[in-house]
């Protein structure tokens, strides 16, 4: 009888091994699968070693003869990044609210829902090839592009705040007869305002590095003279537009992190 | 099986006035003995609340509420008692018409309909503003301070844009002030309401309801969370709504001994069916210790 109580156990032991091993078999397989779609030729990296040699030498000294446009162009990139949060802050308060399954009825929220995904599932660069058709080359379409791709990724973020309040307040002022707008403006505002901004922040920080990029598709901004330095080889003046790029970035990360710290 | 209280609940009311009027203090069962006296009058009073087979059913049939018949008189101050799960919260939250009943189920407050046959009325949310509510979780908003919270009562009377720029009235502040100082928060007004204690918060949103100026206030457990010295000023605060203010008072309570302390009129809820209606002191230990485990209560002795 124990005997076969002890046989059972070790049975299940080796089905529960069995269900361990399963995930990772599939990820390997996963992998293997992939190997040749994704060109991985690690030997070359090692084949074409004095290529990369050259290549990476040719990015120092960094050239900063040039840095005073660079800056200048920096601007303008923080410029469109500015211009594309607000403008996408504005954007998200209605439609995430309106995206909120606590607020808005279903009708509304299911294609409000459905619009916002897609306007985060295109690329800011893709928005930015599209714009520059629309509006011609140029910041402002680095400013309509990131616009409509935030207002995707703000509003949806809002809507979970939303959604996430606790109820209670809300209760309280809908029992004394207010309307759902009072709801809304005394219950749910106050409630997801300091999340909001800490969003509204980290996106700001997040389309800045997006600005440049929409530039190097025409948009504008430093990521133009990026571009056009790789473009034609001129390796010294893009380490020194990479040096300003990283510089600025940690310089807002830093700030914004320390900004959201404060609100919450 | 059931006491049913209607040979005078509405007449109390009249009854009440009248004496109010001729600067009489009559004793309760002078009232209720009057009021049989002229229970024909009753019919021409309205009701604070007049609820007509309220059934709320939910999954696998289970009844949270099981044939609730219940008016109550204006001005009167009335208890809820029961267990967990009895269904007092579900009793409130059905007359402020947060939740509606089965089909069939009637729910009117100062004659409006708060529901009828279990669909929620149009205009619920003017209705509303007759009916104050206090929760036990007091369901302030956190983040605005206590002023604010209480100038929420006027919400309803504002026109939008002041509603949305949060413009309140000088009229509507002096309202608050007056509202904070009859409530003994006046000189918190410019806390945030998570920074007070429970009893406090609570006598914030009794506040509100002052500001709101209802005419009906529900209070669903108003002291379960509180201490009991903020207990006895919150229920006084409440009597004082009733007796000053001419507020009908409808509140749940846990506590037996408040609910006979404060309420001449005490409600039963077992299993969501009214179980007892009448005076606190038509109720036996024993009777509540039925009511507490859940097994039938022995009417016929309350109604002695």
């Amino acid at each position: 009888m124990s005997e076969l109580r002890s046989s059972e156990a070790v049975l299940a032991h080796r089905r529960h091994s069995l269900y361990t091993l399963l995930p990772v078999l599939i990820i390997l397989s996963l992998l293997a699968a992939t190997w040749r779609g994704a060109d991985i030729r690690p030997m070359d990296l090692f084949q074409g070693q004095d290529g990369m040699r050259e290549f990476a030498r040719g990015f120092f000294p960094p050239d900063y003869s040039e840095w005073r446009q660079y800056v200048h162009e920096m601007y303008i990139t923080l410029s469109i990044a500015l211009w594309g949060t607000l403008l996408a802050i504005l954007a998200a308060i209605p439609l995430g609210l309106l995206s909120a399954q606590n607020v808005a009825p279903a009708w509304v929220v299911q294609p409000v829902r459905r619009l916002m995904d897609t306007l985060r599932a295109i690329n800011e660069m893709v928005f930015a090839m599209l714009f520059i058709v629309a509006v011609g080359l140029g910041p402002f379409a680095g400013v309509l592009a990131l616009w409509v791709h935030t207002s995707g990724v703000l509003a949806k973020l809002f809507a979970e705040s939303v959604e996430a309040i606790d109820p209670r307040p809300r209760e309280g002022i809908r029992a004394t007869g207010a309307a759902q707008i009072d709801e809304i403006r005394y219950a749910i505002i106050p409630q997801v305002l300091s999340l909001w901004i800490s969003f509204a922040i980290y996106r700001f920080e997040s389309n800045v590095r997006s600005a440049m990029v929409v530039g190097m598709v025409g948009a504008g901004g430093i990521g133009v003279m990026l571009h056009e330095s790789i473009q034609s080889f001129n390796f010294a003046q893009s380490a020194a537009i990479l040096l300003i790029i990283v510089l600025t970035s940690s310089f807002l990360d830093i700030c914004s992190s320390f900004l959201r710290n404060g609100i919450s | 099986m059931f006491i049913h209280y209607e040979y005078y609940y509405t007449d109390v009311y009249t009854m009440t006035s009248k004496c109010h009027d001729l600067g009489l203090r009559v004793s309760y069962v002078g009232q209720v003995l009057f009021a049989r006296a002229f229970s024909s009058i009753g019919k021409f009073v309205m009701d604070a609340i007049h609820i007509e087979n309220l059934n709320k059913t939910v999954a696998r049939g289970r009844k949270l509420l099981d044939g609730i018949d219940l008016r109550v008189a204006p001005g009167e101050m009335v208890a809820i008692i029961g267990a967990s799960g009895s269904g007092k919260s579900t009793l409130l939250r059905h007359i402020a018409g947060f939740v509606t009943g089965d089909a069939g189920s009637n729910v009117r407050v100062y004659r409006q309909s708060v529901q009828i046959d279990g669909r929620i009325a149009r205009n619920v949310r003017s209705i509303r503003r007759d009916v104050g509510f206090v929760f036990q979780q007091f369901n302030l908003v956190g983040r605005l301070s206590l002023e604010t919270n209480v100038l929420l009562g006027c919400l309803a009377r504002l026109p939008l844009w002041r509603r949305l720029l949060g413009l309140f009235p000088e009229r509507e502040r002096a309202l608050a002030v007056t509202a904070m100082t009859e409530v003994g928060m006046a000189t918190h007004a410019a806390q945030r309401a998570d920074d007070l204690s429970g009893g406090q918060q609570q006598r914030a949103a009794i506040a509100r309801v002052l500001v709101q100026q209802a005419r009906l206030l529900l209070a669903d457990e108003p002291i379960a969370s509180l201490d009991p010295r903020s207990a006895v000023r919150v229920l006084e605060l409440m009597r004082q709504l009733n007796t000053a203010h001419d507020m009908t008072v409808l509140v749940s309570l846990h506590q037996i001994d408040m609910a006979r302390q404060f309420c001449p009129r005490i409600v039963a809820l077992s299993q969501g069916r009214i179980v007892y209606d009448g005076p606190g002191s038509g109720l036996s230990d024993d009777d509540l210790t039925a009511l507490y485990e859940g097994r039938a209560i022995s009417v016929a002795k309350a109604a002695a």
